[in-house]
């Protein structure tokens, strides 16, 4: 193409630094999405980074660091979210989306009233990938890093519980524990990658590329390696289109990631779409005993 | 025969009144013991007292100590769609070991147990691509990995066709010969349960504890099924019959004359 140079933007380091941030965001969305999808917790993903907005718009009203004090908040949205989830009484979704819409709400009024002066909000509401900083990245690597080893080192455990949760309590496996680990994992993956993407479309990151990876193999593990690579290469193309079209980049890299899903789930055939049915975007919680 | 499992004077429920009241139940090493009752009796609350999963809120449930049990969850309840293999589904129980990839040991364990439950050279196919009772094979061959004691299972016959309850009858018999003991939930009463050498029945609490023949009699039907059932014998074996379908047929007929 006339006057387009693929490699001319890494010639400025913001962009470096975007598309490593970026790959990592679809990584670790990637890995932590696998559990998102399989355990039905999207709608709690999607809740969640909604929540989150409202710590981070406090953190920064209040003038306190944005991890900590949206980190806080997230955990503790998080565990709150996974604690309501196990229970019947209300009905999981009414129940997460009165917790967490109201935790935007809070983010939104804070905006309204501070936002002139706090830039970063607006930032966590729509992504800013190309003003991110060696923090940010330090902080997605962190964050991948943690994800990582403990999708490694409790794998078995991970997989039974979210397979098969009943059982899986009968064997000896705290499941309870179990949850409360993933909860943190996705609230951490959340809080480090919603300003790179945005809270508007962190939720399509988590899944879009789990349920591409879905589509493609019938084994927990394959997907589980599969399902983060996709993230990456979504994230890489989506960043390097946004630069050369000015398109948004959180919004370029989620739609890459739609049309990935669309090619897959076109070609794949009958039989791949049927291994996405009944991925339901709404938590189903298990009745298990207390 | 020493008792693996004691229940005495057992009461449990999830808040509000009991769903399991007063129950004295002792499983002994190496039984085979079929628990029947209607839909809602307590049955799978029974089950989870005794593995464990839901504590009493009077009486006791005493385990041998150390004892192994497994538990063969209902396949309906199984998520079908889930990707995973079945060498994954065996393997997903040994969390001594929490990380992925299987040692050589292992693999050879599971390859040993497909191969003894027929299922040789399915560890790479997905589970949904496995025939009824191929599946709950399955689910027997992850339970018994563990080695256990006692092989818990929550109606293993239900929706299945009549070569697959033989299938799975075979199977547990053999592991019962080899010294499992065994505790399973049924409806079934004349395809299964009337085969086992106990029964329970069961509603809220034990209304009859037996053999068969002593256990499948129309006055302990009625008190745990709130319905009048009939008894025949044949060959030696009780066959159950609904009592009160006379009735509807003499409607259904008068109807069809008219």
């Amino acid at each position: 193409m006339i006057g387009f140079d693929i490699l001319e933007p890494y010639q400025f380091e913001f962009f470096r630094n975007a598309v490593i941030v970026s790959v990592l965001a679809g990584a670790v969305c990637g890995l932590i999405g696998v559990y998102v999808v399989l355990r039905g917790m999207s709608y709690i993903g999607h809740g969640l980074s909604h929540a989150v907005f409202g710590g981070a718009a406090a953190a920064s009203v209040m003038g306190i660091n944005y991890f900590l004090g949206a980190g806080l908040w997230g955990i503790a949205s998080g565990l709150l979210i996974g604690r309501v989830a196990r229970r019947r009484i209300i009905g999981a979704d009414a129940a997460i989306g009165v917790v967490t819409t109201a935790s935007f709400a809070i983010g939104l009024v804070l905006f309204a009233v501070y936002g002139q002066a706090h830039k970063s909000l607006e930032a966590s509401l729509f992504g800013s990938v190309l003003g991110v900083g060696r923090g940010d990245i330090i902080a997605v690597l962190v964050v991948g890093l943690v994800t990582l080893l403990a999708v490694v080192l409790q794998y078995r455990p991970l997989l039974f519980a979210t397979f098969d949760p009943d059982v899986a309590q009968v064997t000896g496996v705290p499941v309870a524990r179990m949850e409360a680990l993933l909860m943190t994992l996705l609230s951490l993956t959340v809080l480090v990658t919603m300003r790179v993407i945005g809270v508007l479309l962190i939720s399509a990151l988590l899944v879009t590329p789990a349920i591409t990876a879905r589509m493609l193999t019938k084994s927990f593990g394959r997907m589980l390696w599969l399902s983060p690579l996709i993230g990456s290469v979504t994230a890489f193309v989506g960043t390097n289109i946004s630069y050369h079209t000015d398109w948004p980049t959180g919004a370029t890299v989620i739609l890459v990631g739609a049309v990935l899903f669309t090619v897959v789930f076109i070609t794949s055939g009958a039989k791949g779409r049927r291994s996405v049915d009944g991925m339901d975007h709404h938590a189903e919680p298990s009745l298990r005993a207390a | 025969m020493t008792s693996l499992i004691d229940f005495v004077h057992v009461a449990c429920g999830y808040g509000g009144s009991p769903v399991i009241d007063d129950v004295h139940l002792s499983i002994a090493r190496g039984e085979f013991v079929g628990i029947v009752g209607p839909s809602g009796s307590g049955k799978t609350t029974l089950l989870r007292a005794l593995l464990g999963t839901v504590k009493p809120v009077h009486g006791t449930v005493t385990r041998e100590p150390n004892v192994r049990l497994a538990y063969v969850p209902q396949v309906e309840t199984v998520d079908w769609n889930f990707p995973v293999t079945v060498g994954e589904v065996v393997l997903m129980t040994r969390t001594q070991r929490p990380w992925p990839g299987a040692t050589k040991d292992e693999l050879s364990q599971v390859e040993a147990l497909l191969e003894r439950l027929g299922l040789a050279g399915l560890a790479k196919r997905h589970i949904r691509e496995l025939s009824g009772g191929q599946q709950q094979r399955v689910f027997l061959a992850r339970a018994l990995l563990q080695r256990p004691d006692l092989l818990v299972l929550d109606e293993p016959t239900s929706g299945v066709d009549v070569r697959t309850r033989h299938e799975i009858l075979h199977v547990l018999t053999d592991l019962n010969e080899e010294g499992i003991g065994i505790v399973l939930t049924t409806h079934d009463l004349n395809g299964l349960a009337a085969h086992l050498p106990r029964l329970v029945c069961f509603n809220r609490t034990v209304i009859a504890d037996g053999a068969p023949l002593a256990v499948l009699r129309p006055s302990f039907l009625e008190r745990t099924y709130g319905a009048p059932m009939e008894v025949l014998e044949h060959g030696g074996m009780p066959v159950v019959v609904d009592g009160n379908l006379g009735d509807f047929s003499r409607r259904l007929k008068a109807k069809t004359a008219s």
